[in-house]
């Protein structure tokens, strides 16, 4: 088979899906949720095959699979649609396709499919749970199935398009509609429960926070192809043409840059909007207002993880003009370097002091994602895609997880009728024992988000991005990661503690119950892969376990980039990440261990005051909120009210009543008295002489006699009177 | 020889005569037979300036022949109205028949 055909066919299946149900299965359920779950399986399934070939195929990075076709005519060449899978869209499309199959199985347990209808469940809102009657007419609550399941995995197949077009595409402008439409989705997800206000605003907060981005991003692209003439990967990264854009200043002598530091900061901007970083992440935990399967759908597999691809896909651009022996970065990798660390541990403490358990998850993310931009921006590519592969499995399973435990818990307030927060930490506890399943697979992930040795995949991948800082002596970023590493350790361990061990802190807790196995056999699988993913990407000197099994993610992605610098093993970061990563989880077991119901959180007494401003997220949404939302309702109020309202209907309004007055006049002093006079005039006249002719007609016929003999006389009087003057 | 103004003078009388039959009588039938008086004296003159003036052609005599037989069909045309007007209204008198009037 053409494997050119087989990567075209890829974004097919989820985007019929999504036309599928909405015009046709939208009504049933099974039909909906078979379709998707069958197109990304055929997506799946197609795309293990492309990736099993892109591995075996030698030089790929050199001969990447590649073809495109012409779009649409401008000026003097064409926009192309095309796809392209070299080692990094291959290593991409690996653990898309993976996370999203898992999410959409995973998401027909979450949406309870198979459950009776609820008593009172809206459309727009989350199910409320049924009331059902036993034979004996004991009445207990159970959950019920979603109002609006169906469009649910609408939106998630049109999701899964967007994803796999942008990881496929061979240019910038099809990646910016994959881009795009990730956006759309991610709007209409997080707001999936519309007739919820706080979800109303997150989802107008989250596409508004990101288009900020985009607009940089678009802006950029738009500058790279007046530079460049073209936006296809291939064309810009050849050395030619990027030689050039280094040479070239950049449009208005912008900071003394070049024109590629532009175009790099520019496109880097989107990446700031898409992956959450600082100052544009305060969208990212409000988004936890959607369904948990979009969460892991937004936060693991797609959406965060497009904005990391992007800076990979684009970092011969962003490290045009780099010296890695020089020691000095471009600036758009300064940039990146700055933004990424400090998004690390400024996301790492908010985490610390959040009580939902999806908030401390999405502080993580950022975080996480904070560490890849920062590992890009200090040149470490192999080891921030290293990431980005690890952190997509572990993230999905984390979310579906905690996905998993609130829909245990809300069983159990189902089943108490005792109204608590289904998501709030503290009141869970003791739960590894009603939800073994979960708890085990929880752990996993954890462990691999807190970077736990040897075992997880979180850890091979963390040590890289620290081995690297400290390799470039980048030492700042090595202590801002490390710091943030320590934090994620410790906060990893609060939340497992107070989720999971311990004793039930509420009746709820007490009555939670293990997720039908729709949910657990995803958690599953992606728990191999949070262990797994990281073994193909061991250096090659590691002590004992190097060597074991080849580095095939230095060799296979490194190349995208040519021949990627081997980092020496050194002994000194793995100590820092060994110590971080269980220096960490030990602090976060034994303040948590013994905390019991009702106590205040352990870290509020430590930090005290500080404690309430990481619990508000350094007042960022306030800050924003008077900055930027104020303002600009304002200014709405004021364009609305003054402008509009005023000025603009005013003046209409004006011209109305002047067009009204000479109107009226026109009326009253022409149209009737002259034109409808004459009209009326003329009618009168008529009927007035008609009238007045009418006895004439007496119907005597000597009367007519006499007329005509008169006027025949008359006639021959006249005729006479003329000849006889002649 | 009788002059033709005799002729002319003659038929003038008799038309005038009709006509006022025609316009001043009341009864139907008079008036008819005022009609046929005109008509008689439209007949004298045809015939008196045939034989004053082209005595040679046949035309007057025709034209006079025409009239006369006109002068029949309507007079026959005519009463029958005025039978069949006095069966449904029992009168003939002109001024009574006045159903067109408006």
């Amino acid at each position: 088979m053409n494997i050119n055909a087989l990567i075209w066919f890829l974004p097919l299946p989820p985007i019929l899906a999504f036309f599928l149900i909405v015009l046709v299965a939208n009504r049933k359920n099974w039909i909906s949720h078979t379709l998707a779950i069958l197109a990304v399986l055929l997506t799946w399934a197609a795309g293990m095959v492309v990736f099993f070939q892109a591995i075996q195929t030698e030089h790929l990075a050199l001969h990447p699979f590649e073809s495109a076709i012409n779009w649409f005519a401008v000026g003097s060449g064409y926009f192309q649609i095309g796809v392209l899978i070299d080692p990094l869209s291959t290593m991409t499309l690996f653990f898309v396709i993976w996370t999203v199959l898992m999410i959409f199985i995973y998401s027909v347990g979450y949406h309870n499919f198979g459950q009776p209808k609820g008593d009172h469940d809206r459309p727009g809102l989350p199910p409320h749970g049924a009331t059902l009657s036993d034979a004996h007419g004991h009445k207990h609550t159970v959950m019920s199935i979603e109002p609006m399941y169906a469009r649910f995995f609408a939106f998630i197949a049109l999701f899964a398009f967007g994803m796999i077009v942008l990881v496929i595409s061979n240019n910038l402008l099809t990646l910016f509609m994959g881009w795009e439409i990730m956006g759309l989705c991610s709007y209409l997800l997080i707001g999936f429960w519309y007739a919820k206000p706080s979800a109303r605003a997150a989802m107008i907060k989250a596409f508004m926070t990101t288009r900020v981005g985009d607009v940089f991003m678009l802006l950029g692209i738009a500058y790279l192809y007046t530079q460049t003439g073209t936006l296809t990967y291939t064309e810009i990264f050849r050395p030619a043409v990027l030689e050039k854009l280094v040479a070239t200043p950049a449009v208005f002598g912008l900071f003394g840059w070049s024109a590629a530091a532009l175009i790099g900061v520019l496109i880097f901007i989107g990446t700031i909007g898409k992956s959450a970083q600082f100052p544009l992440h305060v969208w990212l935990p409000d988004a936890m207002e959607g369904p948990t399967p979009v969460s892991a759908m937004i936060h693991a597999a797609t959406m965060v993880s497009a904005g990391v691809f992007l800076v990979l896909r684009m970092f011969p651009l962003l490290a045009a003009g780099w010296e890695p022996a020089a020691g000095q970065l471009t600036p758009p990798m300064m940039f990146m370097t700055v933004i990424g660390s400090f998004t690390a541990l400024f996301a790492a403490t908010i985490a610390v002091a959040q009580n939902d358990i999806k908030r401390v998850l999405a502080y993580s993310t950022i975080s996480q994602l904070g560490f890849m931009i920062a590992a890009l921006g200090i040149g470490a590519y192999v080891a921030a895609a290293f990431h980005l592969f690890t952190h997509a499995f572990f993230k999905a399973l984390l979310f579906l997880g905690s996905g998993s435990v609130i829909h245990g818990m809300e069983h159990g307030v189902l089943h108490t009728n005792d109204h608590i927060d289904a998501q709030n930490m503290f009141n869970m506890g003791g739960l590894r024992k009603k939800m073994p399943l979960t708890f085990w697979t929880f752990v996993i992930g954890g462990l691999a988000l807190a970077g736990f040795p040897i075992l997880t995949a979180g850890f091979w991948s963390k040590d890289e991005i620290l081995a690297e800082a400290f390799h470039s002596q980048q030492w700042v970023v090595l202590a801002t990661l490390a710091l943030a590493a320590l934090l994620t350790a410790f906060y990893t361990m609060r939340q497992i503690t107070l989720t999971f061990l311990g004793k039930a802190r509420t009746p709820a807790a007490d009555h939670a119950h293990e997720t039908p196995w729709t949910m657990t056999f995803p958690l599953v699988v992606l728990a191999v892969f949070a262990v797994g993913a990281g073994w193909f990407g061991i250096g090659k000197d590691f002590p004992l376990l190097g060597g074991l099994l080849p580095n095939v993610f230095h060799d296979f992605v490194g190349s995208t980039i040519g021949e990627a610098e081997v980092v020496q093993f050194s002994i000194w970061p793995l100590l820092i990440s060994l110590l971080v990563a269980l220096g960490g989880l030990t602090l976060g077991w034994l303040v948590y261990r013994n905390y019991q119901v009702g106590e205040v959180d352990p870290v509020q007494k430590t930090l005290g005051s500080v404690y309430k401003i990481l619990q508000k997220k350094y007042y960022f949404d306030e800050l924003y909120d008077t900055i930027f939302v104020r303002p600009a309702v304002w200014l709405s109020d004021v364009f609305a009210n003054w402008v509009d309202r005023t000025v603009i209907d005013g003046f209409l309004h004006a011209i109305a009543n002047v067009v009204g007055v000479i109107g009226s006049f026109l009326r009253n002093y022409i149209d009737k008295p002259v034109i409808n006079g004459f009209g009326d005039l003329m009618a009168s006249i008529t009927q007035r002489l008609g009238f007045n002719l009418r006895p004439v007609q007496t119907g005597k016929i000597q009367q007519y006699m006499v007329y005509a003999l008169t006027t025949a006389a008359i006639f021959a009087a006249v005729y006479f009177w003329i000849i006889s003057s002649r | 020889m009788v002059p033709l103004s005799w002729y002319m003078i003659f038929a003038a009388a008799l038309f005038s005569t009709g006509l006022f039959g025609v316009l001043a009588r009341k009864n139907a039938v008079a008036i008819l037979m005022g009609v046929e008086l005109m008509l008689n004296a439209v007949n004298i003159n045809l015939v008196a300036l045939w034989r004053y003036r082209t005595p040679e052609g046949i035309a007057g005599q025709v034209w006079a022949v025409i009239v006369i037989a006109v002068a029949a069909a309507e007079v026959a045309v005519g009463l029958a109205l005025f039978i069949s007007v006095y069966r449904r209204r029992k009168t003939v008198v002109a001024d009574e028949i006045d159903l067109m009037k408006w």
